[in-house]
């Protein structure tokens, strides 16, 4: 197996003028990921900035509704309101070893251009976040919270207008500012190293589950779920448990409205569930595609999920068996995001929200066992506009 | 035709061969054919024929809209093969596009359908050497040459490997960045030609619009010039289209005399 591949899956499929910088890239993650200072120095962001550890907190009160005990992992907590600053603190900091000035990343639910804006005011780069058009209306609050933090936004118009065409983007920024830029990946995604290196630093999420859970129940989890849109939050949380075979791993994509698709679209983001393999944004991964191989536009309700394609190590793992694809649809997911915010007094991201309404669903089966950790990968103050506005909608609906 | 035939052809003549970038499809196949033919005419030598991808992430503007134009218009991988297949001009074809197309439809039978329409060369710019081995043993078998690229910032073991691993010519990309056309290419082209050295004839692409830059190109020692989206945005615009294809393609083949 090639040092890029998980099984059949990975790989660089890359133009040919990124190759030396992927190369780059793998040699100083190499030299600086077990390195005294460079660990040090992360430390003190992850616990100074970031706000780690998160609280591994029991649902007292979901417990009791559905009958099992559930754990959420509190990622909403961490500065910026998801994971996604474990990854660009990491990676900031790489760069900053690497003596790159210049940080572009895109963004789907705003949460990773935030926080790639958070990492980049606090570490003095100048930077530059790609966000598709439609994402920039549905999450506009987190374009203001990027812009005053000094990065420069750029609406993405071509294609889904969503998190794909703004990879496309970024990768065409990257090819012609390759020589002093990098290129910081929000997710598992994309071509080798990126989906080494954004789950090495994501997950900080596992390791605490893993010491938090013995603390508090003296046993490791019967199950673990988590969202799935490129799978960064998902890796973090399970690659900790990945040898600890007694341990269930799900992770729940967005089913959107029904999981069909039409001629150009998929209805949904389920890419490991339904999706087939193929070669996009750099890796041999699952994807949504039409039989000619052209990708087709996801959709879900959550702009963080909406995305084609999944990380090429999620995909190896589907196809091992080790971990369980699962999807709850649009409804659903707006569902679980009122009953945790009814019964916990926690408004979950509509993404997170996803996980929550996998448990809610399935609590009753016995399929999770009687010992649940729900991924809290964020919250959900970006989403309230999104809500509203579907409230209202269906409130017409129904008067009609 | 093959595109060493072609090569040899032009030595005899001693000229340099412009090679003519268009995306099929846009705006129809039907029209395609018919601005292969004024190419040609024009003085091409060689005509690129890009297969349009949904996510062409090394084009600029220019060539992503001609890739929605001709997918819009019912573009396909099938429809391809067919409309090439069906251009009877005495150039060599090379197929353009991204490399999901190809591994949907499975290496092996994407290189026969390329030989079977008459396409001599592929070009694909989301797949690295590393990532070819299956193609490149395709295409070997079916007698269609696999074009790599080299780029300002391929130095070293992989300038050798892809010199080593292209056949038909080598595609040099003398400036970082997307398609599309730029004001000055002088420069950098001479800069990565000084480096090259290789028997496969070299040519250089992205950012070349006129005959002014193709003769500077060719006087820094390439044996081709690229040219896409100078044409794309004549196809764009939909005005005069065959005969201002035709007019831009001479010009440019006057530099390659
Ligand atoms: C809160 C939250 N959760 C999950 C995701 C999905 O990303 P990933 O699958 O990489 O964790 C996002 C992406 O924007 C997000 O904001």
């Amino acid at each position: 197996m090639k040092k890029s591949m998980y099984g059949k899956f990975g790989g660089q499929f890359v133009p040919e003028v990124l190759m030396p910088a992927l190369t780059e890239l793998e040699e100083a993650y190499g030299r600086y990921k077990d390195d005294p200072e460079f660990l040090k120095e992360l430390d003190y962001y992850m616990k100074e900035f970031a706000g780690r550890e998160t609280p591994l907190y029991f649902a007292r009160n979901l417990s009791k509704k559905y009958g099992i005990k559930i754990y959420l992992k509190r990622e909403d907590l961490v500065h910026g309101g998801a994971h996604k600053l474990n990854n660009t603190l990491g990676q900031a900091l790489l760069a900053k070893y690497m003596g790159k000035k210049r940080l572009i990343a895109e963004t789907g639910a705003g949460q990773h251009g935030t926080a790639t804006a958070m990492a980049a005011a606090n570490m003095g780069f100048e930077s530059e976040v790609y966000m598709g058009a439609k994402d920039v209306m549905r999450q506009h609050m987190n374009v203001y919270r990027m812009e005053l933090m000094g990065s420069k936004v750029n609406a993405v118009e071509s294609g889904s207008k969503t998190l794909k065409d703004a990879i496309n983007e970024a990768l065409r920024d990257w090819v012609t500012n390759v020589e002093h830029t990098h290129y910081l990946i929000g997710s598992v995604v994309g071509p080798h190293p990126y989906p080494m290196i954004v789950r090495d630093f994501q997950s900080v999420i596992g390791k605490e589950v893993k010491e938090q859970i013995m603390e508090k129940e003296g046993r490791y989890p019967d199950s673990i779920v988590a969202c799935a849109g490129g799978g960064s939050n998902a890796m973090g949380i399970f690659y900790p448990f990945i040898e600890d075979n007694e341990v269930k791993l799900f992770p729940v994509e967005a089913g959107g409205k029904e999981l069909k698709t039409t001629e150009k679209e998929a209805l949904h983001s389920a890419s490991l569930c339904v999706g087939e393999e193929g070669i996009l944004q750099g890796a041999h991964t699952l994807i949504l595609q039409d039989k000619y191989g052209q990708i087709l536009e996801s959709s879900s309700v959550s702009a963080g999920l909406d995305y084609s394609g999944v990380g090429p190590e999620l995909a190896y793992l589907a196809d091992i068996g080790r971990i369980k694809p699962c999807c709850v649809n649009d409804d659903e997911a707006l569902e679980a995001f009122y009953e945790l915010s009814r019964l916990e007094g926690i408004i979950p991201a509509l993404e997170s929200s996803h996980a929550v309404a996998y448990v809610m669903k399935m609590a009753k089966t016995g399929e999770l066992g009687d010992l649940v950790v729900i991924n809290l990968s964020g919250r959900g103050d970006k989403d309230l506009e999104t809500v509203f506005k579907l409230k209202k909608e269906e409130a017409k609906e129904a008067c009609q | 035709m093959r595109i060493a035939d072609k090569f040899t052809e032009l030595k005899e003549k001693n000229e340099k061969a412009l090679i003519a970038y268009v995306c099929a499809g846009d705006p129809s196949a039907e029209a395609t054919k018919e601005i292969v033919h004024a190419l040609v005419k024009g003085g091409a030598d060689i005509v690129e024929l890009g297969l349009p991808f949904s996510d062409p992430v090394a084009d600029g503007p220019t060539i992503q809209a001609a890739s929605t134009r001709a997918l819009e218009a019912g573009m396909n991988p099938d429809v391809y093969f067919e409309m090439a297949a069906s251009i009877k001009e005495n150039v060599p074809l090379v197929c353009m596009t991204y490399y999901n197309l190809i591994y949907k439809r499975g290496n092996e039978k994407f290189a026969r359908d390329c030989a079977d329409a008459g396409i001599t060369g592929i070009i694909v710019p989301d797949l690295p050497a590393e990532e070819a081995e299956e193609l490149h043993v395709a295409c070997k078998k079916n007698s269609v040459d696999l074009i790599f690229l080299i780029t300002p910032v391929t130095t070293g073991k992989r300038m050798e490997k892809n010199l080593e691993k292209t056949s038909g010519f080598v595609y040099i990309v003398s400036r970082l960045g997307v398609t599309g056309e730029r004001v000055d290419v002088a420069e950098s082209t001479k800069n990565i030609l000084a480096r090259i050295d290789t028997e496969v004839p070299k040519a250089v692409g992205f950012g070349i619009s006129n005959g002014q830059q193709a003769l500077e190109v060719i006087k820094a020692g390439a044996d081709a010039v690229i040219v896409g989206s100078a044409f794309v945005s004549i196809i764009a615009s939909g005005e005069d289209v065959n005969r201002r294809v035709e007019k831009l393609a001479s010009e440019l083949k006057i530099s390659c005399r």
